[in-house]
């Protein structure tokens, strides 16, 4: 399955690293990475494929969770379904 | 391949616009539970609920964080329990086993402790609405429903009297909680049989046996999406609405089939309406005022909620093929911020939401009055409801709590019940007409064979 990653908070050294690193870990393949910011406010959209994942999605959340509570920024991991659901016919 | 707007969109539904998963309810059938034994009857409706919607608020819980989209509640409905324990006589005993399921396996509220009356009332039947007071004060979880008139029937004017009673006795009963008991009963017109929502589900006897029906929600995404277009005319607002509505209404479709998937269930109705809940912002009456309305129940609002209603539909059936249950928007007055803001500032009267009900789904719903409102007042506001749903072919509801020792103020229930403004009701009595009895005829349009 393929998830989408999102980032979203003050721009800050190491975001990408941190993210990048800890998906390495649990053997996720980043795919793609896009980012933008707006205003101070970082936005980083990665997509990523699980499915040779060594943990389960939920696993993956909280390992991110503690980079977000770290970096002071949000982090989301959401299987990409809901967007294709929501936005594409 | 998604772009980053679109991504961006939904976090944002989510984060800031309140998006949710209203419920994710199991429907249970329970005519295999029926005996003769009270005892037995409720030994097997428990063992039943357990075992097969025992992974309902894990499978949720899992859903919930794959797809990153808060789920609200999980709830269970099931098969109406006046006639599932119609033989055994065993009401209060079914009724106690369905509380005891729903805390064992982690349910929200479990609905069905119901009866069809619409045409008539078996003496069963009159025995079942008998012990709604007692089962409502007795329990936590169960909700319960009366549906007291169709289209094809008309209206049971003796059902719609001895209703009137029920709420008050309910109301005392659990007075020394404003009459919570109330909130958790519904007396319908035109009941559906897949509603995921509570007080009014029940699995149908049409129904399959678990069966996974999904309420969506999102008023905050749909007013967030008129604030955007500010003075634009009626036409780009309905079309705003409308594919509002499909993007909610597409998230609650991949809720409703994975959790199906997951639990090895059969996959129901989406039902496409707008819940609001009292969070700031989480408001239909706020998507009326957005529109233009300086306050809800100002000259106007009839229409824009029958716009608003009707777009809400429009993209929802675009988004699944099985829309049912309720689906359109709810205007309940204590579960709204926007509208206990409207009824303080004596802005929207009962006399004003009844026109409302008229063009939205559901009616009536969650209104406080004062504790010494006659019971014939309660059942001609039953009647007058049941009236707009047979006639106009629609469900129409009411959930009317008095509360006793109050005249005036607010009741307050907590959660997403929330505080319910004490309404007037008219001073002048309906008693000999509710007195009267007997059945309404039902409308000529019934007649479409």
């Amino acid at each position: 399955m393929r998830a989408i990653i999102s980032v979203i908070g003050r721009d800050k050294k190491g975001i990408i690293a941190k993210v990048s690193g800890c998906l390495y870990g649990v053997s996720v393949n980043i795919e793609d990475i896009s980012q933008t910011v707006m205003g101070d406010l970082f936005t980083m959209i990665m997509t990523a494929d699980l499915s040779d994942a060594s943990s389960d999605i939920s696993h993956i959340n909280a390992a991110l969770q503690e980079i977000a509570e770290e970096m002071r920024v949000e982090i989301r991991i959401q299987h990409e379904e809901i967007f294709n659901s929501m936005h594409k016919i | 391949m998604l772009n980053i707007n679109e991504i961006l969109q939904t976090i944002d539904m989510v984060k800031s616009r309140h998006l949710d998963i209203r419920t994710v309810t199991m429907g249970l059938s329970l005519f295999d539970c029926v005996s003769e034994n009270k005892k037995r009857t409720a030994e097997k409706v428990f063992k039943k609920i357990v075992e097969k919607a025992g992974g309902l608020k894990r499978t949720a819980d899992s859903l919930s964080a794959r797809y990153g989209i808060p789920i609200v509640n999980k709830r269970i409905s099931v098969s109406p329990v006046s006639l599932i324990a119609a033989s055994s006589g065993g009401f209060l005993e079914t009724a106690l086993a369905l509380d005891r399921a729903a805390k064992e396996i982690d349910v929200d509220f479990i609905g069905g402790y119901t009866a069809l009356v619409q045409k008539g009332m078996t003496d069963y039947e009159k025995r079942f609405i008998i012990s709604i007071p007692e089962v409502l004060s007795r329990t936590d979880r169960v909700c319960a429903s009366v549906n007291v008139a169709s289209t094809k029937a008309g209206i049971n004017m003796d059902a719609v009297a001895l209703m009137g009673e029920i709420i008050k006795q309910t109301a005392k009963a659990t007075a020394d909680k404003d009459g919570i008991g109330c909130g958790k009963l519904v007396v319908f017109a035109n009941a559906v049989e897949d509603n995921p929502f509570m007080a009014g589900a029940f699995n149908g006897t049409g129904e399959n046996d678990r069966v996974i029906n999904v309420g969506i929600s999102g008023p905050g995404v749909v007013l967030a999406a008129i604030e955007e277009i500010k003075g634009a005319d009626f036409s780009a607002v309905a079309e705003t609405v409308k594919k509002t509505a499909f993007k909610i209404t597409r998230a609650g479709q991949l809720i409703a089939m994975e959790a199906a998937k997951m639990l090895g269930a059969n996959f129901g109705i989406v039902d496409l309406s707008l819940a609001p809940t009292p969070v700031k912002g989480d408001s239909v009456a706020k998507i009326l005022e957005e529109m233009g309305l300086e306050s809800v129940g100002a000259h106007g609002s009839t229409a824009a909620l029958a716009l608003l209603n009707d777009a809400v539909k429009k993209g929802g059936v675009m988004a699944t093929s099985f829309a049912g249950g309720l689906s359109g928007a709810f205007i309940p007055v204590s579960e709204d911020a926007g509208m206990i803001d409207a009824v303080t500032r004596g802005a929207l009267s009962i006399e004003k939401l009844e026109a409302m009900t008229a063009v939205c789904s559901v009616g009536l719903d969650m209104i406080a009055v004062a504790g010494d409102t006659p019971a014939s007042t309660i059942s001609a506001i039953i009647a007058d409801e049941a009236a707009i749903g047979a006639v106009n072919n629609k469900t129409a509801a009411v959930r009317i709590i008095p509360v006793f020792g109050k005249t005036s103020g607010f009741a307050e229930y907590g959660g997403l019940l929330g505080i319910a403004p004490i309404m007037k009701t008219s001073p002048y009595s309906s008693e000999k007409f509710i007195a009267r009895g007997g059945r309404i005829p039902a409308p000529i349009h019934s007649n479409r064979n």
